[in-house]
Parts: C-alpha cells; structure tokens; sequence
C-alpha cells in the first residue's frame, strides 16, 4: 500500500482531457420489470449506473455484446425511454427532469437513427413526408417552406429530391438509411445517437453510409454516439471509445489507444476476438476465449461483474466493486488490476 | 433468371474454401446446389456436381439421401430455428445420426454426450437433457455442428455460421471450427460475407459477383494482389485493423444489380471505376493472373496507377 495520501479519484464527466461537454451523463439507471421473482418483482439492470461525458464535435464509439445495455443506454439519452435515476444533461439541462416547452426546444435538438432501415420508416408515408414529419411534429415548418427543406436535405445525404413522393420499399437497404439520416437532420440538430446504423447493410454500402457521416459531421458540427458492436467500424469512426458489459461502462479512451493497449480485461478479450481482414495479421493474432455465458442482467455477479469469466481475477474483484476512474491521461478503467491480462 | 451462372470449383479434403459476396451475390444458391437443396422453382439447368467421381445432380432420390445425410453436413446461420424447440437437444443429436443408420441406436445414444464434449458444451453429461431454450446462442451453433459432425462426414457446408452471434462466441465457433476441419479431415465450404472470417479460416478464396465467379485464388493473394475491382474494392471499403489516423473508406457507388435486370458486359461494369469501353459489351472470361489465382476483368488491378488516388475522386 502506497503511503501518499490518495488524490480523489477522476470520473468520466470531469476528464481534464475533454472540452465542456455537450452531453453529460450521471449515474444513469434504467431498470424493467422482469415478472415475478423468487422474492418478489424481477429487474433487468439494463443501464446500471452509468457515468459519460461526450464533447462537442466528436463521435463516441459505445461497445458491447448483446444485451450489455448499449442500446438501452442511447434511448434513455434521447428520452425514447424514461430513466429510474440518474441525469442526462444536455448543454447544461437535466433531460430527466425539463418538461413542457423546454424540453421541446432542446430536444429538437437531439436525433436518432435506427439500425434497421425496412422496420423504422413507416411503409404507408412517401419518402416527403417521413423526413418532413420532425418539421410538423416541432412545429418548425410547413408547406413550402417545409418541402424546400426536405429537398435541402435530401442532396445533403446524396438522395435524389425528386424522389420525394416514393415509399420506402422502393429503396433499397443503403438508400433507406439515408432517408433515416435525412430525418435525423432536416431539424438541423447538434447531438446524433446512430444505433446500429450500418450493421444490416452490405459491406459495400457500410462504407458509404460511414463516409457520408463523417462528411455530415465535419459540415454541420455534428456530435455523434455511434453504438455498435462490430469493433473495426467503430474504432474507425470513433475518437474515442466506451466499451459496456452488464449495464455498466468498464472502459473509455481514444480508440487507438483502447486498440493497441486495453486497461480492462474485457477490452481485452473484445478485441481479440474479432478477426480482421488481413491473413498475416490474422496469423499473429490469438484469441482469449472466455469461460461461461454471459450473466443474467436480472441477477448480476456481485462486484465486478466481469469477475465470473475474468482470466485473472482475484478474490477481491467479487467483494469490492472497482469504480470508473481515470488510470492514465484521458483513460479510464473499472478494474482492480487494469492493464494485467 | 440465372441466379449461378457457369460455377467451376473444386474443394479437397482438409482444405477449407471461402465463398465470398453479398447478398444476392448467389453464394448461398451454389452451396444448396451442391446438396440439390435448391427451393422450387429452382433448379440446375446444367452442370455437374462431382462428389469423388459420383454425379450429385444425376442421384436417384435414395442416393441423394444417403450422400446429404452420410457424406455432407451443412451448418446454418440462425441456430434458433433449426432446432426443434419441443425436443431435448440429446434427443434430436441422436436422431440425426439414426436417421441415417450408419449406427445402431445403442451405439448413437452412446455417441451423444462425447459429440457434445467434442464441441466443447460445458457439462455435456447435464446438459444433454436440456431444452434448446435452455442453450444459449453459442451453445446451440455448437449442437448443430455436433448433428453435422455426428456421422464424420467428409464435406461440410457452413452458410453464415457466425454471423448471428456475439463476437466473443464467433471467436471461440471460429476455433472450433477450424479444429474440426483438422480432426476430420474434411473438406470445408464455409459462406460468407465477412472477408476477416475468410483471412481467418481458408486456404482459398472465391469471390462472387452477380451470380459468377469474379475472382479466385489462395487467400493471401487475393487480400495481398486482388486483381479484379469488385475484390479490390471490398477490401478497401473496410477499415483497416491497424488503421493509425483516420483513412478514407472506398466505397463501391451502386449496388448489385436485380439478377432479372442483368447488365450486359461485365456485370459489375456499372459500379467500376477503372473500366473501359470494351467492359460494356463483353463479358470477360475467368483467365489466369498469377499461381492459382483467376480473374474475370479485362483491367486488372496490376494494370490501374495508382487506384487509391483514382477511387477517391
């Protein structure tokens, strides 16, 4: 044990790296009813305290396998789903708390985009209208001035305008997330969550939709999370990285330096599990397989909860919880012993 | 419509060959071919299929049985549903292998815990009696396989086998499967879309296109010198894995052509950027570009100056 009197621990929201965040996350919890337990009501811990700040300009990558949370997590941000505690704040406005016509304005602020582009446009509406709906719903702008837009950001995302009075089956997989992009952006916002925007698409049209984010980013000063799970598209697009198991965040960092030096175990093991198209590099590379299935969210292991599957974790992973801290400039690990696998 | 047009290749035992492309690309179409599992109306309007030096697509029906079930096994993406849900999973291992009677019922129930531990299911011995809701989506890829691996066949078609599944599983099916193919000796196809599951896993490559064959060859070559754009393009429309600053993608504008719509020429003609006019009349034939490695383009990549800069215009 050290002798120096321990400094107070860095969390994610007060990262000296970071600018002022845009958004900042504290404490997050998203908890659904289960049906019934053993002893009573069953909860799935969805989203299970969860502390991140994202800045303004920048795409934060949000990892994990499925049902870590990762989805859950983007929705309560954008308030398609109501948190059980915690705060999302957005420039400074508690989203969990503002109502009313406050709420509207900041909101309108906010975007998504969904990862299957044939179930989240309505079949029934023209391609206009879909993207024109955000203008009516917020009141922003209708009739001719609300079709101008609609145009404007049409050529924006490379659709053609005059397709405006078409339905989306007439559109294929690539195209149909564009008209999604076109009605993430027709209320100009500044914050985008894309969840799962690429993975059902073709690996030729991936690379399409990736660059056109990144073109719409760097013109319109767009601050992205992108969640996902396929690790090579995210350590591409993202600057930095949040990697999620079990309803919690147990590492964030610069995607380059989570790629060639994980902190946490999992991070590890994430990162060598998938394969890369490159035979050489493949050769070298060599795989952690991990024991066991991944836990219940009903009933996580105590403490750390990566300890039941951790190659080396000790007896103290499952009696005290390590926090989210700050182990090396702008890095932050939930581990007792970062940076050991 | 064709949906495979004119396919040559051949697999050896204990080798395993990548199937390439995307969706529509025909992939698929050639595997169940070779089982003449192609769905109605489908079928082969000529070819052959040549399994040592028996004919697949002359079989009578009793043939065709005895080879899909004895000498080939094929292994699909979604485990879910190619388990019998109201069935103990021991029960349906089991039944895999009697309804081919290359064992006795005594010896299959014998061979079930064993083909589970084989495929390394925690607990076989328990685990045997479980329902496949009760196995998690590894667990249930890794029964299927035991049903396909289960009468030692010497061919074994993997369509997708990873695709549903989460990273830290496909890592540990990508061993296994690698493993069997030693242990068997088999012959492997695997089907896929995922070019770093290909670097992963085969000896040789086949890229398709539009129904055809486009490219051909080991697998460092092609990841190494592709020769033909669509390969070229593929690899780079994905980010590299030691990617240091932030590349620009290369994207493939377009999207496959509507196989009742073909282009005339080379089928990938109208998203290709380094083509020339003689690509829009005539399609080129599969020629040879270096050992073991074949190319339908009249270009060729080893032709085009600096394609990087070309493809960023």
């Amino acid at each position: 044990m050290s002798a120096e009197p321990a400094e107070p621990a860095v969390t994610p929201t007060h990262d000296p790296t970071l600018k002022k965040p845009l958004v900042r996350i504290e404490k997050l919890v998203k908890h659904f009813p289960a049906g019934l337990g053993l002893f009573g009501r069953a909860v799935v811990h969805a989203v299970d305290g969860v502390d991140l700040a994202i800045a303004p300009g920048e795409t934060l990558g949000l990892v994990g396998e499925s049902g870590c949370g990762k989805s859950t997590l983007g929705r309560v941000i954008v308030r398609l789903l109501p948190a059980t505690s915690g705060h999302v704040f957005f420039k400074d406005v508690d989203l969990t708390a503002v109502r009313g016509e406050k709420l509207r304005r900041t909101r309108q602020q906010i975007q998504m985009i969904f990862q299957d582009p044939y179930a989240s446009l309505n079949p029934r509406m023209t391609v206009g209208d879909i993207v024109a709906e955000p203008l009516r719903n917020f009141g922003v702008a209708r009739g001719r001035k609300a079709s101008q837009r609609v145009q404007e950001v049409m050529r924006v995302v490379g659709l053609n305008p005059n397709f405006v009075n078409r339905y989306p089956h007439e559109f294929s997989g690539g195209q149909r997330q564009r008209i999604g992009i076109a009605r993430s952006l027709v209320l100009n916002p500044t914050f985008i969550v894309a969840d799962e925007p690429v993975s059902a698409l073709d690996v030729s049209i991936q690379a399409q939709i990736v660059n056109l984010m990144e073109d719409l980013q760097s013109k319109f000063d767009l601050t992205f999370l992108f969640i996902a799970h396929d690790l090579s598209v995210v350590r591409h697009i993202s600057d930095r990285i949040a990697v999620m198991y079990l309803g919690k965040i147990v590492e964030i960092g610069p995607s380059h330096a989570i790629r060639d030096k994980p902190l946490h175990p999992y991070t590890k093991v994430l990162e060598s599990s998938v394969p890369v198209p490159d035979p050489d590099l493949e050769a070298a590379r060599k795989p952690i397989l991990l024991k066991g299935e991944i836990p219940s969210p009903v009933n996580p292991p105590s403490a750390c909860r990566f300890h039941t599957r951790c190659p080396i974790a000790q007896p103290i992973c499952s009696e005290v919880e390590p926090p989210l801290e700050m182990k090396e400039n702008g890095r932050f690990a939930a581990c007792h012993f970062p940076g050991q696998l | 419509m064709h949906a495979v047009d004119g396919i040559d290749f051949e697999v050896d035992r204990g080798e395993i060959v990548g199937i390439v492309g995307e969706s529509g690309s025909g992939k698929t179409m050639t595997a169940l071919s070779l089982l003449r599992l192609i769905p109605e109306p489908g079928k082969i309007t000529s070819g052959r299929i040549l399994y040592g030096d028996k004919d697949v697509a002359q079989m009578t029906d009793d043939e065709i049985r005895e080879f899909r079930g004895n000498d080939v096994a094929m292994i699909f993406q979604d485990p879910m549903t190619s388990l019998n849900p109201v069935l103990r999973v021991g029960f349906q291992v089991e039944e895999a292998m009697a309804a081919h009677r290359r064992f006795t019922s005594q010896q299959a129930r014998d061979r079930v815990v064993p083909l589970l531990q084989r495929v390394r299911i925690p607990a076989a011995k328990d685990r045997v009696r479980d329902f496949p809701h009760q196995f998690s989506g590894g667990m249930r890829q890794r029964a299927m396989i035991a049903m396909g691996v289960s009468n030692e066949p010497s061919l074994l078609i993997a369509d997708e086998p990873t695709t549903a599944l989460d990273v830290t599983v496909q890592a540990s099916i990508i061993e296994l499967l690698r493993d069997l193919s030693r242990e068997l000796r088999a012959a492997v196809i695997l089907i896929t879309h995922n070019m770093a599951l290909v670097a992963s896993l085969c000896n040789r490559v086949i890229v398709m296109y539009a129904g055809r064959i486009v490219e051909e060859g080991p697998t460092r070559a092609i990841f190494k010198n592709p020769q033909h754009p669509y390969t070229w393009s593929l690899l780079r429309s994905m980010p590299r894995a030691d990617e240091v600053e932030k590349e620009r993608l290369i994207s493939i504008k377009g999207m496959p052509p509507d196989l009742a719509r073909m282009p005339p020429g080379c089928k990938f003609h109208p998203r290709c950027r380094f083509r020339i006019d003689r690509c829009l009349t005539e399609e080129p034939p599969l020629a040879e570009v270096g050992p073991g490695q074949i190319a339908r383009c009249w270009v060729l990549m080893k032709n085009v100056e600096n394609p990087e800069a070309e493809a960023l215009k």
